[in-house]
């Protein structure tokens, strides 16, 4: 089936890029293509003019800087398998490529492009909102930073702005020790979208009360978001039994899903406990 | 829609091809007669087109032909001719992983990136490594079963290969000859139309 047709340009590099997509008109970034071809091909989606950055130096690292970790919009999400930082300062986002749909996507789909299409049951916006992660969005006349947990506004829509292109993802390298966790449930095992994801970072003090706590869900409401009352119950508790049975509790209870899918609500209950008791395991296990 | 004149290097042949952004590399391969890129879903599920693009296995109905201008791309039928199989397309037949065919050279494509990375993978990694791959017929068995086969093959030949080679001084050589398969795909005797169709 034949691609409707549309203007594809092709920058050298990020500043050409910025420029093509400050032109106006209908223009938008393509990298990986993994959700933007298949919607152009079904008609859901229409673009006058596709400024390709899939091949562009700037946006392909990933590197520390001022105890961050950034990471570049163009990273693809294969390279969080085995990138020794990401490895060492968030495992988290590899244990969610892990579970990212198949080799054959993980080698073309970026971060930046699965952030901005911002789909319900995206799985890197749980990780990296577990982090407290930013996006940085650039465009010719300027850069601005913002938390990924605004960016992120509804179904399918973010605060970019058509003239800018998500350049990097800044993640606040978390102090050591920290704990984390992300955990799929999908249809299948593998290669899977996503009918619940749940990440969770805590950070622990040495005698196990959690003195920081975020926990992100995906796939269970518009869009990816942070359990806040959840996160507030476990700040200042230790992680076992009752407090775990609580946090699972608020983090179930924010859940919006669909009609038809309340079962959701339990799910990520059991999911987020699950996920939890492992991590309070390790807490008590570093302590002795 | 202005046209633009791109080079395809599929199977180690040099191809100037004047072609529109819409293109993918699918539809590309498929016109220069590289049909066993199979066109199945042609949105990212089933792993019936994929080739290795600069070495990666990928979906080529998801990338633009545009986009892989001066790639180095390697189908099911680069890696092996009727002739002179692949020990992984060998291991296939062998294996009686092959029903109707269709998912096949797509099957090899994800084998032959799995096994360029992990030569001893285990049936979970084999199972993860081709979930990206659908197959209608077969229920994987034999299929998982090939990649085992075709596994042990390969280090087989590469152990054999490298203690063939012991006492040569020469490193550089060594190398080469550790992969089995690189005079297949230096050969360039996959002519287009190579595959079936």
């Amino acid at each position: 089936m034949t691609l409707p047709a549309f203007q594809l340009l092709q920058p050298k590099t990020l500043d050409e890029a910025l420029d093509m997509l400050s032109a106006g008109g209908s223009v938008r970034p393509i990298a990986g293509g993994t959700n933007l071809i298949p919607d152009l091909r079904k008609g859901m989606d229409a673009a006058g003019i596709l400024v390709d950055v899939s091949n562009l130096a700037e946006l392909c690292c990933i590197r520390r800087k001022d105890g961050h970790l950034l990471i570049g919009g163009g990273v693809k999400i294969v390279e969080l398998l085995d990138d020794p930082m990401i490895a060492e300062d968030a495992p988290v986002l590899g244990e969610m490529a892990q579970s990212f749909a198949n080799a054959l996507i993980r080698n073309r789909a970026t971060i930046g492009g699965n952030l901005v299409n911002a789909a319900p049951c995206c799985d890197s916006a749980p990780a990296l909102l577990a982090l407290d992660a930013e996006v940085e969005l650039s465009s010719a006349v300027g850069v601005r930073q913002l938390p990924l947990a605004d960016f992120l506004i509804d179904a399918f829509t973010t605060e970019r702005r058509s003239n800018e292109l998500l350049t990097c993802v800044r993640v606040p390298i978390p102090p050591k020790p920290s704990y984390g966790g992300f955990v799929k449930m999908g249809l299948r095992k593998i290669s899977c979208m996503a009918k619940i994801d749940v990440a969770v970072m805590v950070e622990a003090n040495g005698d196990g009360t959690c003195t920081s706590a975020r926990i992100a869900l995906s796939a269970v409401s518009p869009v990816a978001y942070r359990a806040r009352a959840a996160e507030e119950y476990l700040a200042g508790r230790a992680l076992a039994g009752e407090t775990i049975r609580e946090v699972a509790r608020l983090a179930g209870a924010s859940a919006r899903p669909r009609e038809g899918s309340e079962y959701k609500l339990q799910v990520v209950q059991a999911l987020a406990k699950r996920l939890l008791e492992g991590i309070g395991e390790r807490i008590a296990g570093s302590e002795s | 829609m202005k046209r633009r004149e791109i080079r395809l290097i599929v199977n180690g042949r040099t191809h100037e091809v004047s072609l529109d952004a819409n293109t993918t590399l699918l539809t590309a391969l498929r016109d220069l007669g590289y049909t066993d890129v199979k066109n199945g879903c042609e949105q990212g599920e089933c792993g019936a087109c994929a080739v290795l693009l600069n070495g990666e296995a990928v979906n080529s109905c998801m990338v633009l032909a545009w986009q892989a201008d001066g790639a180095q791309i390697v189908t099911n039928a680069g890696l092996g001719t009727l002739d002179h199989p692949h020990p992984i397309q060998e291991a296939f037949a062998d294996a009686g992983a092959i029903q109707c065919g269709f998912c096949t050279p797509g099957m090899v494509i994800s084998t032959k990136a799995l096994l360029d990375r992990n030569p001893d993978p285990s049936e979970a990694e084999i199972r993860e490594a081709l979930s990206g791959n659908l197959c209608r017929c077969t229920g994987y068995a034999q299929i998982i079963e090939a990649v085992r086969l075709s596994a042990q093959r390969l280090r087989d030949l590469g152990s054999r290969s490298a203690s063939s080679l012991a006492g040569d001084s020469s490193a550089s050589e060594a190398g080469r000859e550790d992969d089995p398969q690189d005079h297949l795909l230096a050969a360039g005797d996959v002519a287009e139309g190579g595959g079936d169709s």
